[in-house]
């Protein structure tokens, strides 16, 4: 299994004949990620040539909407990686075509574009957004969907929520010989389409996933209303980490979303929540690996 | 953005709620000049700062002659407000008030959308508020797609429990608040007081607006509205030069690649810094994935000219930029700095980890920088440069 992706998965690639979207297209299909088809608008009938692993150089064609590549491959995914002032016509036109899986990599998103297309997602009931602002998320030798570099680990019984990109890539390298189910960033802005509640209930419904892991960082309240859901709903293990405790109060720390706001969304608070019920938190990335070591091979 | 209330009268006053009138002084004579201009019997000179609690800190006063506005205005300019020096005063005509109440449109990141609030009782710490009587606020979600219209902002006015004689006033002005706050991509407007003056009428007393930066680009008018004299020198060196970059108090200057990952090294760095009589980081700066080497030579010259700065601790982890091509772009930024007459004087910790991990390291080490060691984890490596910016101090 894995959540959210898995080896079934069809891929189109919203952007993929920018230079960002042709990279990680690239990056993408030598992970085994099956890749169907890319959406500029306008470039409609051509195609981009990519190395593959298996077939040596193959053609992707490019359709002009979602619609139309949906209609011609199949596709159940999109990544997206087009610019911010583009991403809300992106969203929408994927959720029109009714894509069960919307992964947004573009960061500066306007919180308000994003409330538009979350809003939109929700009441589609079809259409489950990842990001914006995220690097997306990969099932180890199974399928990569977004930025995430895949020759750090390999597929395991880990999952992996993480609100930053190189925390997770390092708990990953940390943690490489024991290896991921599913590894999902699910990214640092202050309205996600996915959260880490969502992650945690689908690893815990997921026969192929033993243990999780949850990176959080300050902002928001969303680690804390995690604790809650652990507490009540998941039975597997969770180690948790939390990053910004030296964050000072009013200020940005590179993510949109991670401020914190007088004396809501402190790192210490969402420590505090996750060690009352029951998550070990550790001090350090390092720590965290450890203490998730500890139970996989005490298992 | 965080606006100034000058700022966010001003706008207020763009998108039609009714505000009164204000100028900005950021003198005595100036703030004499205004009043005269008012030529009301009573003016208000308030503070124009960044935090709340200005009033209880002697930053809003009272003036029944131009000679007074002056007065107060030299007392309160100048003046340190829990850490905010005051540069600006905003004189406004005194308001004759009969009610004071509060509404406000924010973003609701739990619930992931927008959040109307309004309460009938105003012109108090709103946050206490909400702890001591919840009952005292209305909450009601608004729709991105829809946003408040007149039948939502009826809604939130009879949540509020509004008196009739002010209700359909505050209806329209709930809407026209909409519209301040999409119209400039705004994540929270908030008027705090709003008033029912003696004769009947509504007035945004008070208000605070926080902006988007993501949607900068639709509005190219809102970089003006940047205080560029109330930025760390730094901090806005390094904007102009792209870089994320924030000013903290201690002695280690910190890069790493990715927002979380520095975050996560400036809490080690801490920790480590404990053992060592509390050193701790410098600045968060995150140079991005993929580390080149003029992002790198530019983000060690911003650490770099900071005095504070005893040793450097550069945290990568080699993703999709792998660590030989991190490590050269160290390399790089070393003849690149040498090259703008700038060496690089202070310590330097590398940890470089991820893929082609072995190779950079073979490839810093045999460049054999000077000042500039590696140690190969990141708990090692905040340890080791904890102890050499105690070292140095």
């Amino acid at each position: 299994m894995a959540i959210f992706l898995t080896e079934h998965s069809r891929v189109v690639v919203q952007g993929m004949t920018g230079s960002e979207g042709r990279k990680h297209t690239q990056r993408m299909l030598r992970a085994g990620t099956h890749i169907v088809g890319g959406v500029t608008p306008g470039k409609g009938g051509q195609s981009v040539d990519f190395e593959h692993p298996d077939s040596g150089r193959v053609p992707v064609p490019v359709y002009s909407s979602v619609g139309d590549a949906v209609a011609a491959t199949g596709a159940d995914v999109s990544v997206i990686f087009v610019p911010a002032k583009f991403t809300l016509g992106a969203v929408v036109e994927a959720i029109e075509a009714k894509l069960p899986l919307v992964v947004v990599i573009t960061e500066g998103v306007p919180v308000k574009d994003t409330a538009e297309f979350f809003a939109l997602a929700s009441q589609s009931g079809t259409t489950r957004l990842v990001g914006p602002n995220c690097p997306g998320l990969i099932s180890p030798g199974r399928a990569n969907a977004g930025i995430i570099p895949a020759d750090i680990t390999k597929r395991g019984r880990i999952g992996l929520v993480s609100k930053s990109g190189t925390l997770t890539y390092q708990m990953m390298y940390e943690l490489r010989d024991l290896g991921f189910s599913t590894a999902i960033g699910i990214g640092g802005d202050p309205i996600i389409g996915t959260t880490h509640i969502d992650a945690l209930a689908a690893f815990q419904d997921d026969p192929d996933t033993d243990a999780i892991v949850m990176i959080g960082e300050i902002g928001g309240d969303a680690e804390e209303r995690a604790a809650a859901f652990i507490e009540t709903s998941v039975t597997k293990p969770v180690i948790g980490y939390v990053a910004g405790f030296t964050a000072p109060e009013g200020k940005t720390m590179g993510h949109a979303g991670a401020i914190v706001s007088g004396s809501a969304g402190t790192a210490a608070a969402k420590q505090e929540a996750m060690e009352a019920v029951g998550v070990r938190v550790g001090r350090t990335p390092s720590e965290t690996a450890r203490l998730m070591r500890e139970i996989i091979t005490a298992s | 953005m965080d606006l100034y209330e000058y700022q966010a009268r001003d706008l207020f006053e763009k998108h039609g709620v009714p505000v009164l009138a204000g100028y900005v002084a950021q003198t005595p004579q100036a703030a004499r000049d205004a009043a005269e201009r008012l030529g009301t019997p009573v003016v208000v000179v308030k503070a124009q700062v960044k935090v709340g609690g200005r009033g209880k800190a002697g930053g809003v006063k009272l003036a029944r002659s131009p000679q007074e506005a002056y007065e107060h205005a030299s007392a309160i300019l100048g003046m340190d407000i829990k850490g905010h020096t005051v540069h600006r005063v905003m004189i406004s005509p005194g308001a004759d008030i009969a009610e004071e109440y509060y509404v406000s449109v924010l973003l609701d990141r739990s619930n992931r959308t927008w959040l109307a609030i309004a309460s009938r009782e105003g012109g108090v710490d709103i946050e206490q508020l909400a702890v001591e009587r919840p009952d005292a606020l209305a909450r009601v979600a608004v729709d991105p797609l829809t946003g408040i219209d007149a039948a939502k902002a009826a809604e939130i006015a009879d949540a509020a429990g509004f008196a009739p004689e002010v209700r359909d006033g505050i209806v329209d002005l709930l809407q026209k608040l909409w519209g301040a706050f999409a119209a400039e991509d705004a994540t929270l407007v908030e008027v705090n007081p709003l008033v029912r003056t003696g004769d009947g009428r509504l007035v945004a007393l008070d208000g605070k607006v926080t902006l988007d930066d993501n949607a900068g680009y639709r509005h190219p008018d809102h970089e003006a509205l940047v205080d560029k004299a109330a930025e760390d020198p730094l901090e806005a060196a390094a904007k102009a030069k792209d870089l994320n970059y924030v000013k903290l108090d201690g002695s280690v200057g910190v890069i790493g690649n990715g927002a979380g990952l520095v975050m996560s090294t400036l809490d080690v760095v801490a920790g480590a810094g404990r053992e060592f009589g509390g050193v701790s980081p410098a600045n968060f700066l995150d140079i991005g994935g993929g580390a080149s080497a003029e992002v790198m030579a530019n983000g060690l010259e911003i650490i770099l000219s900071d005095p504070q700065v005893t040793s450097v601790f550069v945290n990568v982890f080699g993703g999709i930029t792998a660590c030989d091509a991190v490590a050269n772009g160290i390399v790089s930024a070393f003849e690149l700095l040498a090259e703008r007459g700038e060496a690089v004087t202070r310590p330097l910790v590398v940890r470089l980890d991820g893929n082609n991990a072995e190779i950079g390291r073979q490839i810093l080490a045999d460049a054999a920088l000077p000042g500039l060691e590696q140690v190969d984890t990141m708990d090692g490596a905040a340890r080791r440069a904890a102890q050499l910016a105690a070292t140095a101090a």
